[in-house]
Formats: C-alpha cells, structure tokens, sequence
C-alpha cells in the first residue's frame, strides 16, 4: 500500500499546487467564456457576446465598437420610433380621446398587471368564503354535500395572453402531427405529390378566417359530449390555426424531402436500406433545415390568424381583449389595445426566436447561417 | 460461358433525350479477374461513370449485362461499394456512424462488439480512428475521402467501384491517399475499378489501364497492361523507364487519337 506521502511526493503535488491553481483558474475561465459565447451566438443573442468578451478582459476598444454595433444601434433605433410616435400620437384626435403616446401605453400596461393580480386576490378570497362556509356546513352536518364553485370572474389580459398562447401551441402541433408525414410522403412520392398537389395549392391561399364558420358549426354539430374536456371555442382557434399552420410545413417539407442530394440517395441503394430506414436516417435528417424553415413560418401565421379568429369568433384570447377594448370605448382604450399590439409583437417575435433556436440546434450544418 | 470474376459483356445504354434515344455507351466488352485494379480513363463526358454506374447497378444498361462470380447483376448491393467523388457522408452522423451504418447494414449476426471492432478496424485501415466522433463539416477533404473509402471497404464488397474519389484534392493529399489505397490494395487484394482523370495516378495504381473513346456510342479503345511491380514507390518510378513508357501510352492514346471534345466552354 502506498502511504499518503507516497502519494503526495509521487504527484508532485505539493510543489506545483500553486502554478496548477493559477493555471486551472485561467483554463476554466477561458473554457467558460467559450462556453458562453457559443451559447448566445446559438440562441441568437449576439449582443452578449461584446459583454461577456469585455468582463473577460478583452481588448476593450473592440468590444465597445462592437456593443455599440450590437446594442447601441437598436437602441438608438427605438429612441427614435419611441420619439416619433408621441410627437406624432398626440397630434390625432379621434372620438376616444388623443391617441396614446409610450408613456400612456406604459400607464396602462402596469394598470392591466395591476388588474391582474387584484383579480387573483378577489379569486383567492372567493374560494376562501367558499371553504369557510362548507367548513360551517360541515360542522353542523358532517355528512353535507359540499363543493366548491370555480370562480367566475373576467379573465384579464395575462389571462388572455395565457389563452391565446395555449390556443396556438395546440392548433400548431396537431398541424405538424399532420403536415410532416404528408410532407415527407409528397417528397418521397413523385405520384402522390402531383394527385395532392392541386388541392394543396388551392386551400393553401385560403384565409383560414374564411374556414372559421365551417369550422365553428362543424364543430358543434360533431363534437357534442356532456362533459367536454375543452370549451368549443378553444377547438375553433386550434382547428383555424391547424388549417394555416399545415402548408408552409407540408410544401417545406416535401421540397427537402424531394431535393435530397442524389449521391446520399444513391448511397442508401448501395447499401440497401430498407424502406424505413431510408426515411429516418435519410430523409428526414437531411430535410430537417426545411422542416423547421416550414414550422417557422407556420408558427408565424399561425398566430397573426389567431388573433383575427379570435376577434372574429369572439374566442377568448388576446383578440377578444382588443375586440373588447374596442367596444367597450372608453378613454383608457386605445391605450389597452397598443399594450395588446405590442405584446402581440413580443410574443410573435418569441415565438420565431424559440423555433430558429431549435432550427440551429438541430441542424446538422453549424457553418450555415441561419436567420 | 465466362470464367472471369466479373464480366461487362457487351453492355451498351441509352438515355431518353427530346431528340430520341441518345446512345451513350456501345458496346462496352470487359473481364476483369479477382484482386486486379483497373483504372478507367478517357475525357469528359465519355461515360466512364456510366460504365461504373451499370457496374453498380445504379443504371440499368440497354444491351449487355454484368456478370459478377456467374451472377448477373443489375440493382445496387453492398458487393459493389461506391466510393463517390465528393465522398457523399452524411452530414449529420460523426464518422464513427457513417461507417457504422454500412456495416450494420452488412452485418448478419454480428453482436455489439464485433460491429464495434469491425467498424474501428475500418478507420484505422485509413487512419482515421483520431476522428471518429466528428462530423464531415470538422474534416478536411482527404479526411472524408478517407472516411467514404473506409465506408465502402467496410462493406467487404466484392468490386470496389470508385468514381474520380481523388479528384477535388490537392496534389499532395492525393498522392498521400493513393498511397494509402495501394497499401489496402496490398493488405486486402480487392478488386478495383478506379474512374480517374489523372494520367500519373492511373500508372501508380493499376494493373490496366481501360482507355475510352469519346462519345457518343463511347466505347473501350484501348487496354494498357501495367507490368510495374508492386509495391510501387511514386518517387523511384518517376525515373524508370517503363513507367514512362506506360504514361506516355496514355497520354499518345488521349490526346492525339482521342481528342478532347469540342465542348462550349473550350470553344
């Protein structure tokens, strides 16, 4: 057995220990900024990139040109669109009032947060009355039939946002469970693409606002259950997105499904691969950057429509609270509509940000560049 | 009946063009017997890859056939690997799973370890284990040559076919990788029809050398034996007489009795 001092002397540890700390110290910080940067070049935070270059103590000067580039530039952007807009808002006069201008829109914004959580204190002491009296129920006869009522209140605007999101993440996917395989067996199928191909090029123009009739009387002729475990309106908006979501991701699919290089189909006969095996290790791999260039897009349409169906529809969701707003015409109107516009821009802005992020992590070729 | 291991026996293919069936190949007449290399040679567009394609089964010739070990041939099969000019490796698997897929495909009743140690042996024979877990994009082009030719012989094919598979390197990776295949040629005595462009690396590598007329109806003018013992050392037989003798065959055969066709861009 070796005895502890054996071991000390035989690593040299002692001796080296302070060289090797100062060493490891500046490796892992030099791993670690790597590290960092890859990260937000990948998920498209480029702006970080000068920060986190700068905190590690590189060359100043280029990093400052290079925030100004990154950070600056946008924000000077934004200054001016913020500038333009309240000098030209407070120009129109419309019958609600002047047009709101960013500090109005700010006020409102925080009112509608506001609104929010005083809704969830009205809600928390609604189901706190209720437990109280079921508790005195309770006690006088033990064996009364208690229940508690869910609250009835307005939803607010978070609410709406929560709505609305759930709504076209729903719509989207039963649309991408749909469009991939369709896709792929049009790429894979030169016969089946041109039998399918006429009517995918005539539905896809259609407005899918135009299909929302149908779909609404379709859907309460057919889907009729005692206890339903989504509310029609919610299936409405999912099926509207669902019809718009479906062909960018079809034709996307299918044009990379169908314009694999010849070489690597080639190499699948050479080695024979089955069937299966052919679309999983081939076609679906290489298609994959167009794969998610069509969900890019059909996310994007899909909520800009969400939107319009549910003002349409009178769905709940983001669209019902302008639509709402817009009717209910108070002075503080316009201002609540613009927070709903912009946080419609936001969520929309996410929404793309969060597909070109898979886009980048799952395509194969990291040198391409992605927008 | 052919005795040869594998038989190109009067195989002439036609291409549907608006104009009517364009015949690109008439006639094509070659046995080649087991381990031998030969090399393909001729100018652009004279079908030597159609040749190798017909051999591959990836075309279905017109007339003739391909007999391999009294066998006719005519789908694609791993017995007749393709190494491809641009390598042709898929883009989202490491090095390791692009041979390893091959080999999977090949591998009846292999277990685990064995495709294991049979796909690493593969990428030694083209030193290549240092890279097993990259993907192509990290390799440089004589690194996915390496690995593509590691692919096909991983397969155990009984012809291997290699379509220009040095063409777009450098001069300098291409001798060290013609150095490597005469090394395999060596150790594992395949069978190889080589498609080159290369006067010099058709030399160095064969045992004969197919010299095609130009198209249309394109067929084998000219077969030049290479008598060269082997192993062959580039250097040593820059200087030998018969090696010249043999290129300057080549050369007389390509240029002055096969002139290059009078293409558009060389007008």
């Amino acid at each position: 057995m070796i005895g502890f001092k054996t071991f000390f002397k035989k690593n040299s540890f002692i001796e080296e220990d302070k060289v090797g700390v100062a060493n490891g110290t500046r490796q892992w910080n030099f791993d670690m900024k790597n590290r960092l940067v890859n990260f937000f070049t990948l998920v498209g935070f480029t702006w970080a990139v000068p920060v986190i270059k700068l905190v590690s103590g590189e060359s100043p000067r280029e990093q400052f040109a290079e925030m100004f580039r990154t950070i600056g530039l946008p924000v000077i952007a934004i200054l001016i669109f913020l500038g333009m807009w309240s000098g030209l808002a407070s120009q129109v006069k419309t019958s609600l009032g002047v047009l709101p201008g960013p500090v109005q829109v700010y006020q409102q914004a925080s009112t509608l947060v506001d609104e929010h959580y005083a809704e969830r204190e009205k809600e928390a002491a609604f189901i706190k009355r209720q437990e109280v009296r079921n508790a005195k129920k309770l006690e006088k006869n033990p064996d009364a039939k208690v229940k508690i009522r869910p609250y009835t209140g307005a939803p607010t605007f978070i609410d709406q946002i929560f709505t609305s999101l759930l709504t076209v993440f729903a719509g989207f996917l039963v649309g991408t469970l749909f469009a991939i395989p369709l896709g792929i067996a049009c790429g894979l199928s030169d016969k089946l693409y041109t039998a399918v191909s006429p009517l995918i090029q005539v539905f896809k123009p259609v407005s899918p606002l135009a299909w929302l009739p149908i779909v609404t009387m379709v859907v309460s002729a057919v889907y009729v259950t005692s206890d339903p475990m989504f509310d029609k309106s919610f299936i409405n908006s999912a099926i509207t997105v669902t019809l718009c979501s479906l062909w960018p991701t079809v034709i996307n699919t299918a044009v990379g499904v169908s314009s694999i290089d010849r070489d690597l189909v080639n190499v699948g006969r050479v080695l024979k691969l089955n069937w299966w095996s052919k679309v999983t290790k081939i076609a679906v791999p290489s298609s994959l950057p167009m794969i998610f260039t069509g969900l890019r897009i059909a996310l994007g349409i899909g909520w800009m429509v969400l939107i319009a169906a549910e003002m349409l529809a009178q769905n709940p969701g983001l669209g019902k609270f302008v639509w709402d707003e817009f009717q209910n015409g108070s002075s503080n109107s316009l201002g609540r509509i613009m927070v709903a516009v912009i946080v419609i821009g936001i969520i929309g802005f996410i929404l793309d940000w969060l597909m070109l992020t898979l886009q980048k992590m799952f395509s194969y070729d990291k040198a391409a560049v992605i927008r | 009946m052919s005795n040869a291991y594998l038989d190109i026996s009067s195989v002439s293919i036609d291409f549907p063009t608006r104009g009517g069936a364009f015949r690109a190949l008439n006639d094509v007449n070659l046995k080649i017997d087991e381990g031998e290399f030969i090399s393909l040679i001729g100018h652009s567009g004279c079908g030597k890859s159609t040749v190798l394609n017909i051999v591959a089964g990836l075309h279905q010739a017109t007339e003739g056939g391909v007999i391999l070990e009294g066998k006719e041939v005519n789908s694609p099969g791993p017995d007749r690997s393709v190494v491809f000019q641009n390598h042709s490796l898929f883009p989202w698997m490491t090095t390791y799973e692009n041979v390893e897929l091959a080999v999977k495909q090949v591998a009846k009743g292999k277990n685990k370890a064995e495709i294991r140690d049979w796909v690493n042996h593969n990428l030694e024979l083209v030193h290549m284990t240092h890279a097993a877990q990259k993907r192509p994009a990290e390799l440089s082009g004589g690194m996915k040559q390496r690995v593509g030719i590691a692919r096909a012989l991983s397969m155990e094919p009984k012809v291997l076919l290699m379509d220009e598979p040095f063409g777009a390197l450098d001069a300098l990776t291409r001798a060290h990788l013609q150095d490597s295949l005469m090394e395999i040629h060596r150790e594992l005595k395949n069978t190889i029809i080589m498609i080159t462009h290369d006067v010099d690396e058709a030399v160095l590598l064969s045992d004969r050398i197919v010299m095609m007329t130009n198209g249309p109806s394109a067929t084998i003018g000219e077969v030049q034996d290479i008598k060269l013992a082997r192993p062959r050392n580039r250097v040593e037989l820059a200087d030998d007489v018969e090696y010249n003798h043999n290129r300057s065959a080549v050369l007389k055969f390509l240029y002055e009795r096969q002139k290059a066709p009078v293409t558009d861009d060389a007008a």
